[in-house]
């Protein structure tokens, strides 16, 4: 399927680069942060050296996961407007698990649920920054008062908990949606794949009317 | 077990049991704030046992020195002239240091096994050696008592001279106190002996005389006998009544578990979600429908 010229260009390789910059800061990030989130997953920090790698690590790396998901932030945006065909096309969740894609409004690029874990993802990303910054005890803790740690300590243990989360949702569906990680490994998708699961972004690509 | 006498109770990010087999009976320091004389004997025998050497510093036009807790002065005399009552000046010098919690905040926020124990007696310690630098326990004490050195990015505090304790001395900064303001023993027996200094003083006029024993954090185990125990807060700012803040214990608290016990429903629903859906792929008739 690789080399179809009928395929359809889904992602650069630019974008597939930035996504899997992120990905792979992410693993690092979550499985570092686990260290310190709950006492189960402390031996986690082996995977880094230790637990005082794992501390002096993880929020590099994350900072580094920050600058790459801004980057797709600023690439995506105006991809993952959310619309009223995309509310209605969340209405259909239920079907959608089944494998039922034919009462589902016609996605574009991105479906309802691509984008709504788009943002979500950003609400993570911004939160995990600001709470990450007063938390970090080496440069930046002493500048903010008792408080603001107590509350940004909290914040980033549940925005971290709710990023694991949506990724494993994430990672659960393309693997589920056969051919959807083609997309962001090689760049291309067939098309009717495409035809399929993103029907308006299947007739703006090829002018098919089908 | 390294000593008998220092059996671990509790221990930082440690979800099973710990020795508990013995029971020791709860030690506690006695601190009489209405017989220190600011000499600050006390700070000088805690450096000399610890062998610790703070910087030189300046002053605040205070008798405070250092100006505060480090990690190389784990006590530190405050200083505060106060009128109680208008037109009564009292010099209130309250040795501030770890008050070793019952319920220490500082081991529920630590996330690296073994950093913070708890010993049988009551005394709180930080292993160094397990500490990984995060400063989570300087987020979790009600108390703002742990330092975290810049040199090592380790947290130094009291340790209540567990060292001594452990084979039956008193801990340095009471074996020097030449007023016998400090005092140390069973907390039972402190207790006692406070009750007594109590009715002391409130036949000499201070009416409000009592027992800093904060219930917040299960009671301490360095424990302060006030002239003023309704004012706490004439102490330079020794807390009300102190407790875990609730944010500490919402971030330490059942959520953790309970979200990490999500993450494996969500791993386990998708794979049974896969089985029993099978793998989303185009339908045959679909692929018919496009030209490739």
């Amino acid at each position: 399927m690789k080399n179809n010229p009928q395929n359809l260009l889904r992602f650069t390789a630019a974008e597939r680069a930035n996504h899997w910059l992120v990905a792979i800061c992410f693993v690092l990030v979550a499985l570092s942060g686990l260290v310190f989130f709950y006492p189960a997953f402390y031996p986690l920090s082996q995977l880094f050296g230790g637990g005082v790698w794992a501390r002096i690590l993880h929020p590099f790396i994350g900072l580094l996961l920050f600058a790459a998901f801004g980057l797709m932030f600023v690439k995506f945006r105006d991809l993952n407007r959310i619309t009223a065909t995309d509310r209605e096309w969340l209405r259909h969740t239920r079907e959608l698990l089944n494998g039922d894609e034919q009462g589902l409004p016609e996605a574009g690029k991105f479906n309802g649920g691509q984008k709504l874990l788009f943002w979500l993802l950003v609400a993570c990303v911004a939160l995990l920054l600001l709470s990450g910054i007063v938390i970090w005890r080496a440069y930046f803790s002493p500048l903010f008062p008792l408080w603001l740690i107590r509350l940004a300590a909290v914040v980033h243990a549940a925005a971290g908990a709710g990023m694991i989360a949506l990724i494993l949702g994430h990672i659960y569906m393309g693997i589920w949606t056969s051919e959807s990680m083609a997309g962001m490994l090689y760049g291309q998708v067939r098309r009717p794949w495409a035809r399929l699961h993103h029907r308006a972004w299947f007739r703006q690509m090829t002018g098919d009317d089908q | 077990m390294a000593l008998q006498s220092l059996d671990i109770k509790r221990r930082s990010a440690t979800t099973t049991p710990s020795a508990g087999i013995r029971s020791t009976p709860e030690l506690a320091k006695l601190i009489d704030v209405s017989k220190c004389i600011g000499c600050k004997a006390c700070q000088a025998a805690c450096m000399e046992w610890n062998d610790l050497r703070d910087d030189i510093g300046t002053t605040a036009g205070t008798y405070d020195n250092p100006r505060d807790l480090t990690e190389h002065s784990w006590t530190v005399m405050r200083f505060a002239e106060v009128e109680p009552e208008p037109g009564r000046l009292e010099w209130l010098i309250r040795k501030d240091g770890c008050m070793h919690c019952a319920d220490p905040g500082c081991l529920k926020a630590c996330p690296a096994p073994g950093a913070v124990v708890q010993y049988h007696n009551g005394i709180v310690d930080f292993h160094e050696e397990h500490c990984i630098g995060c400063g989570y326990c300087v987020t979790g004490c009600p108390f703002n008592i742990p330092r975290l050195s810049r040199a090592d990015a380790k947290v130094y505090k009291c340790t209540l001279c567990a060292d001594r304790v452990a084979v039956g001395l008193e801990p340095a900064c009471v074996k020097t106190c030449p007023t016998g303001a400090i005092m140390f023993g069973t907390k039972t027996d402190m207790l006692k002996q406070a009750a007594g200094r109590i009715t002391d003083l409130k036949r000499r006029g201070f009416a409000k005389a009592g027992v800093y024993d904060p219930k917040g954090v299960g009671g301490t185990h360095v424990i302060y006998l006030l002239q003023h125990a309704d004012r706490p807060e004439l102490y330079s700012d020794l807390p009300d009544n102190p407790s875990i803040s609730p944010m500490v214990s919402l971030w330490k608290g059942a959520v953790k578990p309970l979200t990490s016990l999500a993450f494996g429903m969500i791993a386990v629903g998708a794979f049974f979600h896969y089985l029993v859906k099978g793998p989303n792929r185009v339908p045959e008739e679909r692929e018919q429908e496009v030209d490739q």
